[in-house]
């Protein structure tokens, strides 16, 4: 059996249909879009056709799209130039939001441009939406920055509802949407928000490519400055293949997603019940495990303390079974997870994310749940020393 | 569709093949996420990182620790300056750069003229060069950048960045190129010439567009200006495009093999093309420095022709009347009017540059087209 790939939400693998449209690209059509000629002309038509896709499925239109290298790009625009351009003095985000928005907001309030605020949570990672408009209340023009589906423990929060609360207290509304792009359908015709991002490897589109969606009635400053490109909005020359390829990801993300949703679900719940069977004080992180009411891709699986926990990982590595600890973006840190550490999970719990995809399949699952299954039964059926 | 000869190789390369071969398995099979520490599918990637980091130190001379890996040389240009100009707020603010410098180099110091930053903006004579005396004069005590491109991308006149370096490094100011144009041109030694910054991109050496490097010299702390997940010892956070950074890779590594007998070659044609065009054409000059010049790059002022007919009537070959990246602009070429160009010659002018595929039947081609075009105009205007 080939290598299980479980780490959907780290990163997802091409899209066959995305390289081929892709490929002419990369190769006789490679003119830089900017240019006049033939060449240029018709890689520029490429990249608008890609935009108005991209806007149409979002109910949006091209005008609100503007290209990035992806979804980091896109969330350190519009909290930076959101926050220089309004000169807005506060911001409210959560504990759990991605290193993209915590990172950045932290280093703006280091440099005492803002001051920072953190929506409470509960004990399931929830906001709590009545702190959230507590904080509102007492600081007027505020940017707001809550994470649509968290890529840890799969909280989802109800863009709608928030949204409604921020035009209330009339603050910006910015949404991390990297983890429900092309999962879950967002219109924005019915949603009253800021600033939406996506990041096209996340939905089997390629690595280096996003976007950021700036509503009609914001005008903010770029974030890279040099260059005409994206109507002044970011300089450089476009990454043409990957935008080409992201809008085709997120044609066919739509195209199929009612049956993704329920196959995906379907391997989700499989593994939800097998594995509550199976093994003896597992638990799940978050809402996770409510499949209709978390990112249906992602369940973080809290094991019972065991010895063998630190080596969890590695030890369904070498199973064949790929998977994360968390976040594949605190690169390079040893530090554990801050979203599991705002939960206050417990330490001495192995907890592995596993986050599904479209290419994986029901005899995968139950390949992992084996595989899991004896590693914990091995422990209850070990002879006391 | 049939496209015309492409001879607009400085606003983009088309992908070597090569260069898509050893992307490909990163586009299918190998699509982890290189900052995936627990599994072989992370593994695979960042050992395809590295590699790549290797080979682009290698064409610059550089050791693998100093590149920090982006999404072109845009971002590369806005992390440098901006990132110094964060860095070293105590010590000063006065940047130096050049009025014929990239777009991304004078946007970047224009936004930052908003914060505070104080800028002064080179003159240059009419071959293009830099008074290197006025450049040493201009040097305050708060200065803490002198910005100055290896090779203009309008032009093609390069830049002694050794004896900028030297002069910079006399006063203790840091030194950075927009080397986007000569990277894979020309050697350039980030050692030898004593560069502390260094900026490139992958799409102008036949490598994939949507990715960059910035050469960071040791021990050189800057501030990061994208935050997030820590990428690139937390220079440059952001999921690694890695199918995009093995393109960059194996691009520099082709050129660092190819380039000097390339440059010969592409001298040789591109000196052909001048001598066809200015025996013909009466009026036709060369504008910038012909000596210190990129040896694929060729401006050439038509005269007193309309320039805008004549680059459309030029339709059997891809040309341009000045960078792409300023095309939503209808101005003429502030780099050619930094020259001394009035208005009319600036947009009668016309920038060639050649490359890999550029064959010596093009350049007969394309002297011919232009002798064609240019008579055709001129008969016109008499009537």
């Amino acid at each position: 059996m080939p290598r299980i790939y479980l780490d959907n939400a780290a990163t997802t693998r091409l899209d066959d249909e995305v390289l081929q449209a892709m490929l002419p690209l990369m190769t006789e059509n490679f003119g830089n879009p900017s240019s006049i000629h033939a060449h240029g002309r018709q890689v520029r038509s490429a990249i608008e056709r890609a935009r108005k896709t991209i806007a149409t499925l979002l109910s949006a239109s091209p005008s609100e799209i503007f290209f990035t290298s992806g979804g980091t790009e896109a969330d350190n625009t519009a909290i930076t130039c959101s926050i220089d351009t309004y000169q807005l003095k506060h911001a409210i985000t959560s504990p759990t939001e991605h290193h993209a928005v915590l990172h950045t907001l932290e280093h703006l309030a280091k440099q005492g441009i803002i001051e920072l605020s953190y929506v409470k949570l509960n004990e399931k990672g929830q906001v709590d939406v009545a702190h959230l408009e507590e904080l509102l209340r007492t600081k007027p023009r505020t940017l707001v920055s809550l994470m649509h589906g968290n890529n840890e423990i799969g909280n989802l929060i109800d863009l709608k509802q928030i949204s409604e609360i921020c035009k209330k207290y009339n603050a910006i509304f910015h949404s991390d949407t990297v983890q429900t792009m092309g999962h879950y359908t967002h219109n924005l015709q019915d949603l009253n928000i800021d600033f939406i991002v996506g990041a096209a490897h996340k939905f089997h589109g390629p690595k280096g490519v996003g976007f950021l969606y700036i509503n009609a009635n914001n005008k903010i400053h770029p974030f890279i400055h040099g260059g005409s490109q994206e109507r002044n909005m970011r300089g450089g020359t476009e990454n043409v293949y990957g935008i080409v390829g992201m809008a085709k990801a997120l044609e066919i993300a739509y195209r199929d997603m009612e049956a993704h949703q329920n196959h995906i679900k379907g391997l989700k719940t499989r593994m939800i019940e097998k594995l509550t069977a199976n093994i003896p004080g597992i638990t799940f992180n978050g809402d996770s495990a409510n499949v209709d009411n978390s990112l249906y891709t992602v369940l973080s699986v809290s094991f019972p303390p065991s010895s063998d926990n630190d080596m969890l990982l590695f030890n369904l590595d070498i199973a064949q079974i790929s998977c994360s600890s968390g976040s594949a973006c605190s690169s390079g840190t040893d530090v554990g997870s801050h979203v599991l550490g705002a939960l206050n999970v417990h330490p001495d719990r192995g907890n592995v994310r596993f986050s599904f995809g479209k290419y994986n399949t029901e005899e995968e699952i139950d390949k992992v749940i084996d595989v899991l299954t004896e590693i914990y039964a091995k422990k209850v059926l070990a002879p006391n020393p | 569709m049939k496209y015309p000869i492409y001879m607009d190789y400085n606003a983009t390369t088309p992908l070597d093949k090569e260069v898509l071969e050893a992307m490909l398995p990163y586009l299918t099979d190998h699509f982890g996420n290189a900052a995936s520490r627990f599994h072989a599918y992370g593994w695979k990637a960042a050992e395809a990182v590295d590699l790549a980091r290797q080979q682009v130190a290698g064409l610059l001379g550089a050791s693998e620790k100093e590149i920090v890996f982006t999404s072109g040389a845009t971002e590369s240009v806005n992390l440098a300056i901006k990132g110094v100009y964060e860095a070293f707020s105590r010590k000063g603010n006065h940047i130096i750069t050049v009025a014929t410098e990239h777009k991304a180099v004078l946007d970047t110091c224009q936004h930052l003229e908003k914060s505070g930053a104080e800028i002064t903006y080179l003159p240059v004579d009419s071959e293009g060069n830099i008074d290197l005396t006025l450049l040493e004069a201009s040097i305050r005590p708060t200065t803490i950048l002198i910005s100055v491109m290896a090779a203009n991308n309008e032009i093609g006149v390069t830049y002694p960045l050794k004896t900028i370096t030297e002069i910079a490094h006399r006063h203790q100011v840091l030194f950075h190129t927009d080397a986007t144009q000569a990277v894979g041109k020309l050697l350039i030694d980030v050692i030898a010439d004593e560069i502390d910054l260094l900026s490139m991109s992958a799409h102008k050496l036949y490598g994939p567009k949507g990715v960059g490097a910035l050469y960071i010299r040791k021990k050189l702390n800057i501030v990061a200006q994208q935050d997030g997940g820590k990428h690139e010892r937390g220079l440059r956070s952001g999921t690694l495009n890695v199918p995009g950074i093995v393109g960059l890779g194996k691009a520099c590594e082709i050129c660092q093999q190819r380039m000097t007998r390339e440059a010969i070659r592409l001298g040789a044609l591109r000196d052909s093309l001048e001598n066809g065009i200015l025996g013909a054409i009466p009026e036709t000059k060369i504008n910038g420095n012909i000596t210190y010049r990129l040896p694929n790059t060729s401006n050439i002022c038509f005269g007193r022709i309309d320039g805008e007919q004549l680059l459309m009537s030029l339709n059997e070959i891809a040309v341009s009347n000045g960078s792409a990246c300023n095309s939503a602009s209808t101005e003429p070429s502030y780099v050619l009017k930094a020259l001394g160009l009035d208005d009319d010659s600036a947009y009668g002018s016309i920038r060639f540059s050649l490359g890999r595929m550029t064959k010596p039947e093009d350049i007969d081609f394309a002297i011919k087209h232009i002798i064609e075009v240019v008579n055709r105009m001129q008969k016109v205007r008499v009537f």
